[in-house]
């Protein structure tokens, strides 16, 4: 459990951290929270040359309600979305699934500009944000730009970011229809197994730790759509779905629990 | 003075252990030490063709890279790491090196030593090293060890280690079964654990090049044995170590050993006059440590055709791991007595094969056999009471030692004498607590409504073997010590207690029951008694703290030694009050002559005069002290029934573990607080097997799930709140009464978690689940059942 030779900068300012992305290309690493990337150095699973803190860039954590959407800073740290009157009115989708990431020592740590840039398909903050529609900022040397979180989520562990962009905002929809997610685990502070995040009264529905990405249950949401109730949407979660084998669940075991998960969200949705 | 004994103290020594003050092994520093980086083999089975560690030597801060046959030229060691335990006199014992030479026979041997001035430089170093292998097929289950197409050990023609049996009455045996209206044969995988204790396993070896002595801090449970085993491993003389475990953050069997990382830093130690040491990663542990259980279980019941047992039979295929360390051989031999459990079994046979196998070794771990024996019968009397159609308390009821009432000195079909018990009434009180008609009755409920999860009870009355001691019986089955505890009580000058313990605590709580036992039987305030103890130098004869030992052997010496300094400190009383001993009582702490209570001297006082020696009885030797090493003539037999309630998301194949409930009866209490703290931890211990934990290989002998991401650790967010209770069936074989409760939870629950799986799923035709219950083993389980194509082998 020691990383390998690493150099460490903090940086001061969102503009100095895209300065060193561009100076150190794909050698660097940003580091937030570090509830994963340093585990991964200590396994030495990541060997980044250089590291950026951007775990203090304060005015990248805020949490504001205008104009029908959220705006989240992405260094909001999880425990403060789990504890946000803001969100409580306006997104208690994200409010909730962030009280069940990890533990409290993680939430404490862990930011949801992170979680989202680490694209771990079994987290569980990403599918959240997925199933909510939301608009993902990224600021590079020219400024900012909008990615859809359809569009974010590339592959295991990989975002559309460039090299040299930093994630600076998380948007979502305030209000919407009814919400719920669902988690399978062993322990309570674990990854999920599966999980199942639907919002907006099952307008958005989003799997995780279903394949290379956290998913979005179109077939399902096709499904409702169409007039289909809850167990009928739920029967086909699975479609388009390749989920990972481990210790926890084989592939059709995944796809099981994605059914019975969906339709409880659905059910507890309403 | 009230009682001390018996009271729920707070313990003494959480004080520093809470707020930082303790001093673990990593926390002890000393100039110039150098870090041992172990190069570890990724192979469970391969030839050695070539290390190549010149970038590693190139790098800044190292100092040598040893292999292995570079270490056995530097004459380090005189003989291989030991074993103590040769269960058969032609037991197979392949030499076990600290650092292998040739060929590897499980991933995570070291092949290479690292000797670097950072912690940081020798991991470093360790990439640099560059070792090239042929890789041989392994032996990676013992299964596959035990069909020998695959040898684990290149130069054995076999991988069966020893066939050990005990089977008192082969022919009684024969006729039981022969006779019996029902027999019931099970058969049931002990999964290897990783023992997981909260502080690593680390060594710092610290030599005195001009003195000639060195010192070991080891995280050990052990520092009597290491010390004894260290001299006859490596020559150094036994006078010239000192071991001192500082603080020891747990243990559970896994810092019971003579471990490859504590010979190299003692004698590169000692061979370069610098300081060495070395701490365990936790990923590093799963082949640094070493594992437990790690068997196959066969287990026959023959019954009458109301389910009163005739006999029963066990066969065990034992897996070691790659080698013999320190008792591996004999962990199952320990769960062997045990198989009849609490039960009147008038014939019975155990036999035990042990298998090399290409992983980690085995050993002691937190009941070390005794867990396996109560899980398969346990397991089984629930798999009895379903062929004979009764409920899973009346199949015990049935069958208990004197008929569930309290006995004396039973002797057991297996040849050993129960000292005490009282079964009956902790079945009834762990049912009563549980409520257990109310639960049945909800059980039934959600049956009946077809509820997708339904409710499963399940229950387990162990007994345990424990307070390893008896010296003669441990030689009798061929371990290579005996089992007697020593202790030294002094009486200071100003009237403080010093004790001398040679049980080594590791988390136990022993300063505090130890200041309780002496507070009882000396009069004196707990707060007056400083526990000595974990360092060779200062308590220098010991047997140390494994097998709930430390109270039934350790805790009695103790008792012995605090009476004899109050019968010499009477004889200076009576000296004082000019009166017989004999007329002069003890009472609280304080000496009167019988009689004339109003002239009194408190035993507290008498220490100065025992120090100055101005005005001895003559014949008396100055100072207040005392020394006791207690054999004592038997083990103790602590039980207790345990009762789990789960419910089982049959959608999902989630169990939940929502009810625990256990009456324990270890024979007197010292500290309630501790024994609720002991029961506690055995509980979730056993629950991990039961439900979470398991050292997954795959079939090259990889280890898949090291890390405690994968290794699934319960934490108190999957246990109920548990409720406990006890009984007080006190000791025949100590003058405490006392038994031991170390173990016991662990050994009463994984057979009641999974008894109370089981129980849920029984309407469907379930009567068995390999432990660990995963949601994904429930659910195939309950496809397969349902004759539903979905879901794969479990």
């Amino acid at each position: 459990m020691i990383p390998a030779p690493v150099e460490y900068t903090r940086a001061g300012s969102a503009e100095e951290a895209i300065s060193l992305l561009t100076e150190h290309g794909d050698e660097a690493k940003l580091l937030a929270g570090g509830h994963s990337l340093l585990p991964m150095m200590k396994l030495r699973l990541a060997t980044p040359a250089q590291l950026i803190d951007v775990g203090r860039l304060d005015e990248l954590r805020y949490i504001n309600a205008d104009n029908g959407e959220v705006a989240i800073g992405a260094l909001t740290r999880h425990t403060e979305l789990e504890h946000s009157d803001v969100l409580a009115d306006a997104c208690p989708l994200l409010k909730h699934v962030a009280s069940l990431v990890g533990d409290p020592s993680v939430r404490h740590r862990g930011t949801l500009g992170g979680t989202l840039a680490h694209a771990d398909p079994a987290s569980d903050l990403p599918a959240a944000v997925l199933a909510l529609g939301g608009t993902l900022v990224a600021q590079g040397p020219n400024g900012r730009r909008e990615i859809a979180a359809t569009d974010f989520f590339a592959s295991y562990f990989e975002s559309v970011l460039a090299a040299d962009e930093l994630l600076v905002e998380v948007r979502v929809p305030s209000g919407g229809g009814g919400w719920n997610y669902q988690k399978f685990n062993r322990r309570a502070q674990d990854w999920a197994i599966v999980g199942v995040a639907v919002a907006d009264g099952g307008k958005g529905i989003a799997l995780v730790n279903m394949g290379a990405t956290p998913l979005r249950a179109t077939a399902v949401e096709a499904a409702l759509a169409g007039g289909a109730s809850a167990a009928e949407a739920a029967a086909v979660a699975a479609e388009g779905t390749s989920p990972v084998e481990d210790g926890n669940a084989d592939a059709t075991y995944r796809k099981h629990l994605a059914r019975v998960l969906t339709e409880r969200a659905l059910n507890a949705a309403g | 003075m009230t009682a001390v004994m018996g009271t729920p103290m707070l313990r003494k020594e959480d004080g520093k252990l809470l707020t930082g003050e303790g001093k673990f092994v990593d926390d002890i520093h000393v100039p110039g030490e150098l870090w041992m980086g172990m190069v570890r083999s990724p192979h469970a089975k391969a030839t050695i063709t070539s290390i190549d560690a010149s970038g590693a030597l190139a790098m800044p801060g190292v100092q040598a890279v040893h292999t292995g046959p570079d270490l056995a030229d530097m004459g380090l060691w005189i003989a291989p790491l030991p074993c103590a335990w040769p269960v058969t006199p032609d037991m197979l014992n392949p030499p076990h090196f600290p650092v292998a030479s040739g060929e590897v026979h499980h991933v995570g041997e070291i092949v290479a030593v690292v000797l670097a001035d950072s912690r940081y430089g020798a991991a470093d170093a360790i990439d640099e090293v560059v070792v090239h292998y042929d890789s041989l097929p392994a032996a990676a289950s013992v299964a596959e060890a035990r069909d020998g197409d695959v040898l684990a050990h290149s130069d054995l023609d076999t991988n069966k280690a020893y066939h050990w049996p005990l089977v008192p009455d082969p022919d009684a045996l024969d006729a039981a079964f022969a006779g019996a209206d029902v027999v019931v044969a099970a058969d049931f995988v002990q999964q290897r654990l990783i023992p997981t204790a909260m502080e690593p396993r680390g060594v710092l070896a610290v030599p005195s090049p001009h003195g000639g002595d060195i010192t070991l801090y080891s995280a050990t449970q052990v520092p009597h044995i290491l010390k004894v085993m260290a001299a006859a491993t490596t020559g150094i003389p036994e006078n010239q170590i000192r071991i001192i475990a500082p603080a020891v953050g747990g243990g559970f069997g896994a810092k019971l050993n003579i471990n490859p990382d504590e010979i190299l830093a003692l004698t590169l130690a000692n061979k370069l006059g610098r300081a060495v040491r070395w701490t365990e990663s936790r990923s590093e542990a799963a082949g640094s440590t070493h594992q437990g259980r790690g068997q196959l279980q066969h287990i026959e019941l023959a019954a009458d055709s109301n389910g009163k047992l005739q006999g029963v039979r066990v066969h065990v295929d034992a897996d070691m791991g790659a080698y013999m360390m320190l008792i591996t051989p004999g962990v199952p031999l320990l769960g062997s007595f045990l198989y009849t459990g609490v039960y009147d079994v008038p014939a019975f046979g155990f036999t035990c094969d042990g298998y090399f196998t290409n992983m980690t070794p085995t050993d002691a771990y937190r009941g070390a056999g005794r867990p396996e024996a109560s899980y398969a019968i346990e397991r089984a009397m629930d798999l009895l009471a379903l062929e004979v159609g009764v409920g899973p308390d009346e199949i015990r009821r049935r069958n208990y030692i004197n008929g569930g009432e309290a006995f004396e000195n039973h002797e057991a079909a297996s040849t050993l004498v129960f000292d005490s018990g009282h079964y009956g009434p902790s079945l009834d009180r762990a049912l009563e607590m549980a409520d257990y008609e109310g639960l049945r009755a909800e059980q039934s409920r959600r049956r009946e409504a077809g509820d997708k999860v339904q409710l499963g009870i399940g229950m387990c009355t162990y007994v345990e073997i424990c307070g390893l001691a008896p010296s003669r019986a441990l030689g009798g089955l061929g371990y290579g010590a005996g089992g007697w505890e020593h202790a030294t009580v002094r009486m200071l000058p100003t009237g403080k207690v010093e004790v001398v313990s040679g049980s080594t605590p590791h988390g136990q709580g022993h300063e505090t029951a130890w200041s309780q036992i002496i507070a009882d039987k000396m009069g004196v305030s707990p707060h007056d008694v400083t526990v000595l103890h974990s360092d060779t130098a200062m308590s220098p004869l010991g047997l140390d703290t494994y097998g709930s030992r430390s109270l039934a052997v350790g805790g009695v010496a103790i008792a012995m030694a605090a009476d004899k300094v109050v019968e010499k400190a009477r004889l200076i009383a009576a000296h004082q009050f000019e009166a017989a001993p004999e007329d002069v009582q003890f009472e609280n702490g304080s000496f009167s002559v019988a009689g004339s209570p109003s002239s009194s001297v408190h035993i507290q006082e008498l220490g100065f005069a025992a120090f100055a020696a101005h005005d001895l009885p003559d014949g008396i030797e100055p100072n207040l002290q005392e020394q006791v090493s207690f054999d004592p003539p038997n083990f103790a037999f602590p039980f207790g029934t345990h009762v789990a309630v789960v419910e089982v998301d049959e959608d999902t194949g989630g169990v939940k573990l929502t009810g625990y409930f256990a009456v324990d009866d270890c024979g007197n209490q010292v500290n309630p607080l501790i024994v609720e703290g002991q029961v506690h931890g055995g509980i979730v211990q056993g629950a991990a097997q039961a439900l979470f934990e398991e050292a997954a290989y795959d079939d090259e002998g990889n280890i898949t799930n090291p890390s405690l991401m994968d290794y699934l650790v319960p934490s108190t967010m999957e246990m109920p709140s548990m409720k406990l209770d006890s009984t007080t069936t006190p000791s025949t074989t100590n003058p405490l009464g006392v038994k031991g409760v170390g173990e016991a939870g662990t050994i009463g629950s994984a057979a009641a978690v999974i008894n109370a799986v089981c129980d849920a799923l029984s309407p469907h035709g379930i009567s068995d689940l390999e432990m660990p219950a995963s949601p994904q083993r429930v659910w195939n389980a309950i496809n397969r059942a349902s004759g539903n194509g979905e879901g794969g082998a479990s």
